[in-house]
């Protein structure tokens, strides 16, 4: 947004904030989110020149708020005049708690009405504070053409007649699943986000760390969101060995472990260790115990398979994400052998039918099994069928180097 | 998830050829398309799409020795070639076979469906976390 990092947290920070505010008083999400949006745009041009106005949240609110009768004056046939006035009455502004209206917006934003993939940007928008050039920027696509997603989603909000209020507490856990699973695609899509050969990512994990950690400040005491934010670090902590030297993909077994985040494998293991013991048990922190057990081996020999395969057996209890069976048959090899784990590898067949993942897990295994013929076949086929760039590199040179062993 | 739709266009195939169309058709043909093209630009999963010149004016480069080896068109030997592609971002793979079909519809001689083949084709993608 701009240069200077001090306004554009400040920016970010009470952009929820303001969102918030606005859309409770007017009872309009849709039209405020644009307000606010252009106000953060007006503040990240004039704050630096000008310097930081002593109330920065008001000017905010004040800015936006005139944005936003601008923008009822051009559409005066949907709104009465009324509705404009009432904008220049500031007496009518509620006051509730910030926390509580970034936790609504944020429940809005990632709706189960919502496809994921208009919740992402839209979530990022009114809850992240992001512009959308760089919304667009993060998911390589044209401005124009993510502003026309993002006005899509909230027409969508307006059409379903969705509140701008948190929810009643029965239904509050269903929602708080979908918001997860929202955070949870939004930091894959920053591994995902890719159009050239390299292992790139944008900072849509940067952003969905962010965010998460912000619910689970709100929320300290709900487990699943502390396993996902210990999670996200914990898998975001190996990222700097994730790429070899030629922008080629390394596999965890050969990653220079030195390479790793100490802090964010500290954060996340003191989070989940304190998590785990509160009884609680689900997919996130399962996974998140995964990773952590990963990152605590000081080499791949040293990694606790056993403890892995325990845990994989727990996941498929609480997941029936064929990806967790596949993990689980990777794990069972490791700590039994490569026999065992093709064994378990029986009967995915069907669910994973086409996938790459199936065949590179295979080629692994018979590579394991000192069966390089097979192994070389099933490589193959897995580069043959993904669609990522890296993977297919990593398959392609694996095949090719047992094939000058075998 | 972004595909590229590819149309081939094969002037020996038995598909009606645009030069048999009346000028009616041809524009009933071009709305068609406009159609879908402002749906997706409106939906936001166009990320862009172009048609392609004539092969008649393409030029194949070759890297040679000291200074690259360049033939012009037209190739005679060619059976297929581009014509034109779109780039989009969608939800699924079926959201692309949908656009793909509705594109391969589009009116030829007679108002019919042109039933030119679309080619669906996933864009590569970074590299997943791993779990």
């Amino acid at each position: 947004m701009t240069d200077e990092p001090g306004v554009e947290d400040l920016l970010r920070e009470l952009a929820p904030q303001v969102l918030g505010v606005l859309a409770r008083r007017h009872n309009d999400f849709a039209d405020a989110e644009d307000a606010v949006q252009e106000a953060l745009l007006a503040a990240a041009v004039q704050w630096p020149a000008d310097g930081v106005p002593a109330n920065p949240r008001g000017w905010l609110l004040a800015v936006a708020s005139h944005k936003l009768a601008d923008l009822w004056r051009s559409e005066a046939a949907r709104h009465r005049r009324e509705a404009v006035a009432a904008l220049r009455d500031p007496s009518t502004a509620p006051e509730v708690s910030g926390t509580d209206d970034s936790l609504a917006l944020l429940l809005l934003c990632c709706h189960p009405a919502l496809p994921t993939s208009a919740a992402i940007p839209l979530t990022l928008r009114a809850v992240g504070g992001l512009t959308t050039a760089e919304i667009a920027r993060a998911f390589l696509v044209p401005e124009p053409t993510m502003g026309k997603r993002i006005a899509r989603a909230k027409r969508r909000i307006r059409d379903s007649g969705l509140p701008f209020a948190l929810p009643n507490p029965a239904e509050l856990p269903e929602r708080l699943r979908a918001v997860e699973h929202v955070l949870y695609l939004m930091f894959n899509e920053g591994y995902a986000v890719s159009s050239g050969p390299e292992v790139t990512r944008a900072d849509l994990c940067a952003e969905a760390i962010r965010l998460t950690r912000r619910l689970n400040a709100s929320l300290p005491d709900h487990e699943e969101v502390a396993g996902l934010l210990s999670l996200m670090l914990l898998t975001d902590a190996r990222h700097p060995a994730r790429t070899g030297a030629h922008g080629e993909l390394v596999p965890l077994d050969r990653q220079d472990r030195t390479l790793w985040n100490q802090n964010m494998i500290g954060e996340g293991l003191a989070l989940i260790s304190a998590t785990l013991p509160r009884g609680k048990v689900g997919y996130y922190q399962l996974l998140a115990a995964v990773a952590a057990v990963h990152d605590e081996a000081k080499t791949a020999e040293d990694t606790d398979w056993p403890q892995i395969l325990a845990l994989y057996g727990l996941l498929t209890r609480v997941s029936a994400n064929p990806l967790v069976a596949l993990n689980r048959a990777v794990a069972a090899a490791m700590v039994h052998g490569p026999v065992a784990g093709l064994a378990a590898l029986e009967g995915l067949g069907e669910e994973l039918a086409g996938s790459h993942r199936l065949d590179a897990v295979r080629g692994h295994l018979w590579e394991m099994a000192g069966d390089l013929t097979k192994a070389v076949v099933h490589y193959r086929q897995a580069a043959a069928r993904t669609t990522s760039q890296a993977e297919r590199r990593y398959l392609r040179a694996r095949a090719a180097t047992l094939n000058v062993e075998g | 998830m972004k595909y590229m739709l590819l149309m081939n266009h094969a002037p020996t195939g038995n598909e009606p050829a645009i030069e048999t169309c009346t000028a009616e058709e041809m524009r009933a043909s071009g709305a068609h398309m406009d159609q879908i093209r402002q749906e997706l630009v409106e939906s936001g999963e166009l990320l862009g799409a172009a048609g392609l010149a004539d092969p008649d004016t393409a030029k194949l480069v070759i890297s040679g020795g000291d200074a690259p080896v360049v033939t012009d068109g037209p190739f005679a030997e060619l059976k297929e070639f581009l014509a034109g592609y779109w780039l989009i971002d969608v939800d699924s793979e079926e959201r692309a076979i949908e656009i793909a079909a509705r594109t391969s519809a589009a009116p030829g001689a007679g108002g019919r469906p042109t039933r030119r083949p679309i080619e669906v084709r996933a864009v590569m993608r970074g590299a997943d976390p791993e779990l």
